[in-house]
């Protein structure tokens, strides 16, 4: 680092070179506005009074400033039903899906396991070809899983991709030499997993509750499909109710007035219950983000 | 002699769960050769052939829901596959790192936006009379704006654009990882012949990425097919399907949605979906293992 510091001493930065960094500079400057810029609005908005949001007078920054939206949000009975729901199924779904993923990753990181060509086939198979949506209902269906927790556990307990990283990791960093000596002293694979291999794969352990926890906040498919049961409702599915299928209908009031307080009421709410879903996940996000950029570093040795 | 059989217990649940969930669906696939009876189920119901097959073939949905998926997936890919290339080029050009971290960390974030919110985040921004479009539109024209949202000309661009904004900056980590790894000297060397940094992201940097740039294109090729279920069903409105019925929302509202229920013909669509994916991605492998030597397997 020091090295290339002092040659850049050297080396002064021709006129080219110049305009090349200004022009990227002033490029990602602009990419970021473009990246903010839509957060921002939402976020401002969601601060804002309902006459303004109505009036469309929120640009940058909020307009009378209010904090309806969020009491509208917290008074609403169903995002609380979601959020208790989605907090259960990611951290109840999160812990199947990583102690899964981990008793598959371990024996498939052993090179001298007989078989283990063809049970990694098996599972890479299936990235590439599934029985799509009906068979897969119908199993739910026969199952007795329709309108259960279970639809949203279990299904998807193991994701190939976090697996593989998981094998990947295991295989590269805890030398197989490591479990010869551990056998020689009398350690059992049981008693070799949870002491020796669990707390070494703690870096990858990390990144793959992430992913796992990032998927199963975010998720709304599973639900969509299996579930009819508003108690078990996911956050996302209430989300869709009142973001996308408009169950707050404005349009059904005569009163031109009341009717604009009304719309301008619905969007306020909108913007505040789109604030209120993703600001946990975002906000937990720049303390993990080394781990998920390894992650991806980590899976793409694989190539 | 190592005792395996205790790895195999630790393989026994992944592997049962491995065979219900995700292979004996496939089993199921043989309800797209028979009429599907709630009676019969996936077993006991009627041969029927090839039948279901000719029916959705000569149907007019066919002709209308797979251009619909073509168009939509290649335009995704074409306009959402070089921009993190470009953009991880330019993160490797900055040299002050605060504003790399800061440019960084602020392009990740939209990744972390549910489809949910993200179409949800278009409904209220795109809204012509409340929301930024319509306010702005307004402002300048003297008049409200066409509705977007409903229109099939819009549906495809809102789609693919608000696309690239959520997945651009995540895209980028494969290859900036990629990039870290190019050795200075070459840089050094290059700098002392009088290359400029601009000839050196050409002849050094891109290089460097392109073994890269091919997996990430073999597995986006393979993807083609897979336009996701989630995002189209969501921005999907009766003024729109015209443009916004693909594969896969298809297969729902034949399937599952109130008022559809065949089940048979249904998975014959999701079938012939998941052949032509994975033939496209052994011809894309193939192709790449000839011309690049790079390929996934």
């Amino acid at each position: 680092m020091s090295r290339s510091t002092v040659k850049r001493k050297f080396i002064q930065d021709s006129a080219n070179d110049k305009a090349f960094y200004i022009i990227i500079y002033g490029l990602l400057g602009v990419i970021c506005l473009l990246m903010l810029y839509p957060l921002v609005y939402i976020i401002s908005s969601s601060f804002s009074s309902a006459a303004a949001v109505s009036a469309g007078k929120v640009v940058m920054l909020p307009v009378d400033p209010t904090l309806d939206g969020y009491k509208a949000v917290f008074q609403n009975s169903d995002i609380w039903i979601g959020y208790r729901n989605t907090i259960f199924y990611t951290v109840f779904g999160t812990v199947i899906n990583v102690a899964m993923t981990l008793i598959a990753a371990y024996p498939l990181s052993q090179r001298d396991l007989p078989g283990k060509g063809l049970v990694m086939f098996l599972f890479t198979f299936t990235m590439l070809f599934n029985g799509g949506m009906i068979p897969n209902f119908i199993l739910i269906r026969d199952l007795k899983m329709i309108n259960t927790v279970w639809a949203m556990l279990i299904p998807n307990a193991i994701i190939v991709y976090n697996m593989i990283i998981t094998r990947t990791y295991i295989q590269n960093n805890i030398p197989e030499e490591l479990s010869e000596a551990a056998r020689i002293d009398g350690c059992n694979e049981f008693v070799y997993f949870f002491a020796m291999v669990v707390p070494l794969s703690k870096a990858v352990i990390a990144v793959i509750t992430l992913y796992y926890a990032v998927a199963h906040w975010n998720a709304y498919f599973s639900a969509f499909l299996y579930l009819s049961d508003k108690e078990l409702f996911p956050l996302q599915l209430f989300l869709r109710d009142i973001l996308i299928a408009n169950t707050i209908d404005p349009s059904q009031l005569v009163d031109p007035e009341l009717m604009a307080a009304k719309q301008g009421m619905a969007d306020l709410l909108k913007y505040a219950l789109i604030v209120v879903s993703t600001v946990p996940i975002m906000c937990i996000y720049p303390f993990v983000q080394k781990y998920f950029i390894k992650g991806v570093m980590i899976g793409s040795i694989k190539g | 002699m190592r005792e395996h059989w205790r790895l195999y217990i630790f393989l026994a649940v992944p592997l049962v769960y491995l065979l219900l969930f995700k292979y004996y669906p496939m089993l199921g696939i043989q309800i797209a050769f028979k009429k599907y009876s709630i009676a019969g189920g996936i077993w006991g119901s009627d041969w029927v052939g090839f039948d279901n097959f000719k029916r959705f073939f000569t149907s007019y949905q066919f002709s209308r829901i797979l251009p619909n998926t073509l168009i939509l997936s290649f335009y995704y890919l074409i306009a959402s596959f070089p921009i993190p290339i470009i953009l991880a080029l330019c993160f490797n050009a900055v040299r002050v790192e605060a504003y790399k971290k800061f440019v960084q960390t602020i392009t990740y974030l939209p990744h972390f936006i549910s489809t949910v919110v993200m179409v949800g985040m278009l409904f209220q921004i795109f809204n012509a009379r409340t929301g930024l479009y319509g306010v702005l539109y307004n402002s300048i024209v003297g008049e409200y704006p066409a509705d977007l949202l409903g229109s099939p000309s819009a549906f495809r661009h809102l789609y693919v654009w608000s696309g690239v904004w959520q997945s651009a900056g995540w895209g980028t980590i494969i290859y900036v990882a990629n990039l870290a790894s190019v050795d200075v000297e070459l840089h050094e060397a290059a700098q002392l012949d009088g290359a400029s940094r601009f000839q050196r992201v050409l002849h050094i940097d891109l290089p460097a990425i392109l073994p890269t740039v091919s997996i990430m294109l073999i597995l986006a090729a393979g993807n083609i097919m897979n336009i996701g279920f989630e995002k189209v069903y969501l921005m999907q409105n009766d003024l729109n399907r015209s443009a916004s019925e693909v594969i896969s929302t298809y297969v729902y509202n034949v399937g599952l949605a109130a008022g559809g229920g065949d089940f048979s013909y249904a998975t014959v669509i999701g079938l012939f979906n998941s052949v032509i994916n994975f033939i496209l991605v052994v011809v894309v492998n193939q192709i790449s293992k000839t011309v690049s030597k790079s390929s996934l397997w």
